[in-house]
């Protein structure tokens, strides 16, 4: 027995076996939850850290079980699993800080963390999946996972989040699973391979093809936010500020544009599907949603309405990158998954240290908040400046890469979608700041809770002081060994790119 | 010791164990737990000895006191007798770790011998290879089954038991004309004596045609399901649970079954019927499970639903043959124990808050929680959401579909999916949020949750099982008859 061959099933278990026990713990066992959780995530860590090492000295770690004859539970641990995984692991550990720091005092929380643990898990899973059939199985218990944190607090408006949240995620599943087994029936394999499968299969296939890709693109739409299938997102931001930071700005949505790489690399493999002319209408709709939701975006008083609209944006520009099929711009797209996680949760842990802080909910209440708050507040300008793509923010290598990309694969309009979408970014968070910075504070704020000398509890300070310092860093760093734009580099020569 | 173990007539013990077992609970009433219990458990090995048979020696066959077909009384047992045999024990052991816990000493001094009774018919039914046997337990399974549901008293319990009585009593007529029909042209009640026989002509005809309608009348397919209902929701909780899961199972097998040995030959049209029928299930029951107000209607309308995806099997088995059948039993089977776990689940929660109005569920989350999770596991094998053996069994059925291009087909599969998340999502979300006027609870036993939550465990198990229990439904190789063309993979 190789050790090599367990690794990926056990990353899963250090967040799924805490999570499960911690179903069953008593609502007063604190310190006991508590150490599950955080000693989960750091076991957790720790094996990701294993793992990265040995892929990029090109070891593998495989888990094949039997599922049905002819198919495997596949969960494999290649370059860019692992750039989803450590996002994951990372941004785990932190918003588990943060949650903990939040829900202090509040009812029903060995629910709450066990489903948080489960939805962690299952992201994970995604994120590991050598196959469409495992890639489905996780998807579709992320979806399961993330409902009863949707409705965690049990008022009517949850509910009917909750219930919309589940109309779109589970008709996007069924397009999935339908257009999964079509492939199946058409191909008897359903291995993620770089390059593809299916280019050996002959032409009578092609409308079968275009029909199943658009099915899968419709699939994994739902959660990625494409347009027009994006209206369950900003209604989901009911739920507690730590499962809209980690689960709407990361998980759920990039297990979407994760799928979305996945097929187009990996399941069509990128030329056959140029080839097809499939990635053509995809670069435009991944376009038309950065453009359309920034505008939406501009019109929300509504603070996390306004951040989810942006997330429906940023999210696309993986999108994007990936259809624009060029080597440069997939490293673009593919590393703003990391790059897009660390600035939006930290603007996200911002959104709740106001409204858990000082009940500020609406734009329209923050004038004069960076007094109060600086350090939130200076964690959120530099999540801001990310997002509009400021150098050295990581936002910027995104955006950098993209746009070289684009003029390499001779689609000089993507530039000006760029240029237009910065220019909204920055029209929607700019006023933002201003009004945090300098505008005069009110007298009162809505519901001020005290900490002491601190502006906030340190459980809730830290998180996004380091997610905004990570944003910044990974900008910094980019041209080293060690960042995510590096290893993306990686993925791209390991795919053949 | 091993040796000693194969050489025990399983079969015959699984027959008579639970019959001992009814009898000597109308003799010791004082005692009918204990005894009823220790039944179950023999019941349950018996079926692990089979198995274990099965597995060394390949098809059973057994002639009651060494007389043969077509004078004697036949057992048969393979890999499909076994499968539900096994589920019928697994379901039947959960049901009555629940019933000691949910009736009282009056109450259970009735149950335990009806329920006894029905568990001999079961078992007889799945072992019985001869077509006047298979009506006998089909029979007894039908009184006992209306016994149990009368068991309730009250007004609804008694004018569902009443419909149910007719209903199964006019099947079993048919299916027994369907019977004499074939004796009378052939001279044989065996299966396999006849599916060598049997040819295309009015008379096969007619018998295949009142044979079949009795039992879709007892399988409650669309439009034949008026009865079940009413009597699946007015019975008392564990007995719900296994009318939905075990005895409507029992005479789609003997549907299956007449159709695998006898009538496959002549039926490719009626195949198709039975198909679209299953689509009507489908789409019908799942939009009334919608419609309901009261948890246990909406699961009784949730096996209408379920039961049709069952019969798509039969246009689809013409090109995906065991692809097909395999698809149908993974469905049956994970349906058998989901089902079970979710009216017990919805017993468990009548008995909590004294009623079962959906919108009034009252944080049930968090107040009951192992119910609600035990309800959910069981809904997502329902909808055919991964991991679970729903998802496994709604896979195969879709590969068999799109195989054979039947996209009519594939597009009711998912889009019944999709309504059955709507139907079961409509309980979990109120299970979420507070009652607009807070009810008397009372507290649920233990036991009565963790029967509940363990089945639909089992359910979604069943999504990993598949490596297993596909190869123990291939012994004896009982969907082979017509899988000719069954491999057409590109």
């Amino acid at each position: 027995m190789n050790w090599n061959d367990w690794l990926p099933l056990l990353l899963i278990a250090s967040s799924l076996i805490p999570g499960l026990i911690i179903f069953g713990l008593a609502e007063q066992r604190v310190r006991l939850r508590t150490t599950l959780n955080l000693s989960g995530s750091v076991i957790n860590l720790l094996l990701v850290g294993w793992m990265l090492w040995g892929v990029y000295h090109g070891q593998h770690f495989e888990t094949r079980l039997p599922l049905l004859p002819g198919l495997d539970l596949v969960l494999r641990a290649g370059p860019l699993s692992l750039l989803f995984v450590t996002l994951s692991a990372v941004l785990w550990l932190l918003t588990t800080i943060y949650a903990i720091g939040y829900l202090e005092g509040s009812p029903h929380r060995s629910r709450f963390f066990g489903f948080f643990s489960l939805c962690v898990s299952a992201t994970i899973g995604v994120a590991m999946s050598g196959n469409l059939i495992t890639f489905l199985l996780f998807y579709e218990l992320l979806t399961l996972a993330t409902y009863p944190l949707i409705v965690h607090r049990g008022t009517e408006a949850a509910r009917h989040a909750g219930k919309i949240y589940l109309r779109y995620t589970l008709i996007g599943g069924g397009l999935l699973m339908f257009a999964t087994v079509w492939l199946y029936t058409l191909t008897g394999t359903l291995e993620f391979t770089p390059q593809g499968f299916l280019h050996a299969l002959g032409d009578e296939h092609r409308p079968a093809l275009v029909m199943i890709f658009i099915l899968l693109i419709a699939g994994l739409g739902v959660k990625a936010a494409l347009i027009p299938l994006h209206g369950w997102l900003p209604l989901a931001m009911i739920a507690p500020a730590p499962v809209s930071a980690l689960l709407h700005a990361v998980a759920v949505v990039k297990a979407g544009a994760f799928g979305i790489v996945r097929v187009v690399y990996d399941v069509f493999g990128i030329n056959f599907a140029t080839d097809l002319g499939v990635t053509a209408p995809l670069a435009w709709l991944a376009a038309f949603t950065i453009l359309y939701a920034s505008m939406r975006a501009l019109y929300q008083d509504d603070l996390k309405r306004r951040l989810a609209f942006s997330t429906i944006s940023q999210v696309s520009y993986i999108t994007l990158g990936v259809a624009i099929a060029g080597p440069m711009a997939a490293i673009g797209g593919v590393v703003h998954l990391v790059h897009q996680g660390l600035m939006k949760i930290t603007l996200f842990f911002c959104a709740g240290n106001l409204a858990e802080t000082l009940g500020i909910h609406k734009i329209s209440e923050m004038d004069g908040v960076g007094q109060r708050m600086p350090w939130t507040m200076a964690a959120f300008t530099i999540g801001v400046f990310g997002m509009i793509g400021a150098p050295p923010t990581a936002g910027f290598i995104t955006k950098w890469y993209l746009g070289m990309g684009a003029l390499e694969a001779g689609q000089s309009w993507v530039i000006w979608v760029l240029v237009g979408s910065s220019l909204l970014n920055a029209a929607y968070f700019l006023p933002i700041l201003h009004r945090v910075w300098f505008r005069k504070p009110p007298e009162h704020w809505p519901e001020e809770r005290c900490f002491g000398r601190q502006e906030t509890a340190w459980m809730l300070l830290l998180p996004p002081i380091v997610t905004a310092l990570l944003a910044l860093g990974v900008g910094l760093i980019a041209a080293t060994a060690f960042s995510p734009l590096a290893w993306a580099k990686l993925i791209a020569e390991r795919e053949g790119l | 010791m091993g040796d000693f173990l194969l050489t025990i007539p399983w079969a015959v013990v699984l027959i008579l164990l639970p019959l001992v077992g009814a009898i000597a609970c109308f003799l010791w009433p004082k005692k009918v737990n204990q005894l009823g219990l220790i039944t179950l458990g023999g019941v349950f090995l018996s079926v692990v000895g089979l198995g274990a048979w099965l597995l060394e020696n390949g098809v059973y066959h057994h002639a009651v006191g060494g007389w043969n077909a077509p004078l004697g009384i036949q057992l048969y047992a393979d890999g499909l007798s076994l499968v539900m045999l096994g589920i019928t024990a697994l379901v039947g052991v959960a049901v009555s770790v629940y019933a000691t816990a949910y009736f009282d000493r009056s109450q259970s001094e009735r149950f335990w011998p009806l329920w006894l009774f029905l568990l001999t018919a079961l078992n007889a039914l799945f072992l019985s290879a001869d077509i006047f046997n298979l009506y006998v337990t089909l029979e007894l399974l039908g009184l006992s089954a209306v016994a149990l549901v009368a068991l309730g008293g009250g007004k609804a319990a008694l004018n569902g038991a009443m419909r149910y009585l007719l209903a199964s009593l006019l099947g079993s007529l048919l299916f027994l004309f369907g019977v004499a029909l074939l004796y009378h042209t052939y001279g044989s009640l065996d299966l396999a004596m006849l599916s060598e026989q049997v040819e295309s002509t009015p008379t096969v005809w007619m018998a295949l045609g009142l044979m079949s309608a009795g039992l879709l009348l007892k399988t409650a397919l669309f439009p034949l399901h008026f009865w079940l209902p009413p009597a699946h929701a007015s019975a008392f909780s564990p007995i719900s649970a296994l009318l939905s899961a075990l005895v409507v199972k029992a005479s789609f097998y003997l549907l299956l079954r007449l159709w695998l040995e006898i009538f496959w030959p002549i039926s490719g049209s009626v195949a198709g019927l039975f198909g679209v029928l299953g689509v009507m299930a489908i789409l019908w029951g799942s939009l009334q499970a919608l419609r309901q107000t009261r948890v246990k209607m909406l699961v009784a309308y949730s096996t209408v639903a379920q039961i049709g995806y069952l019969f798509l099997a039969f246009p689809l088995a013409m090109g995906a043959g065991v692809t097909a059948w395999n698809a149908v039993i993974y469905l049956a089977i994970s349906h058998a124990l989901a089902k079970a776990a979710m009216f017990m689940a919805a017993g468990n929660l009548l008995r909590f808050g004294g009623h079962d109005r959906i919108a009034d569920l009252d944080q049930l989350a968090q107040r009951l929680p192992l119910t609600i999770a035990a309800f959910a596991l069981a809904g997502v094998s329902f909808i055919g959401l991964p991991p679970s053996g729903g998802f496994i069994g709604k896979w195969l059925l879709l590969e068999a579909a799109l195989m054979q291009g039947r996209w009519d087909l594939a597009v009711v599969m998912v889009l019944g999916g999709i309504l059955a998340a709507m139907y079961i999502f409509k309980v979990l979300g109120y299970a979420f949020t507070e009652a607009s006027k807070p009810s008397k609870v009372k507290t649920v036993p233990v036991r009565m949750e963790w029967a509940a939550l363990l089945l639909a465990s089992g359910a979604i198990l069943l999504g990993f099982l598949a490596p297993l229990i596909l190869p123990l439904l291939a012994i004896g190789t009982p969907f082979d008859a017509f899988s000719g063309n069954e491999e057409i993979m590109p």
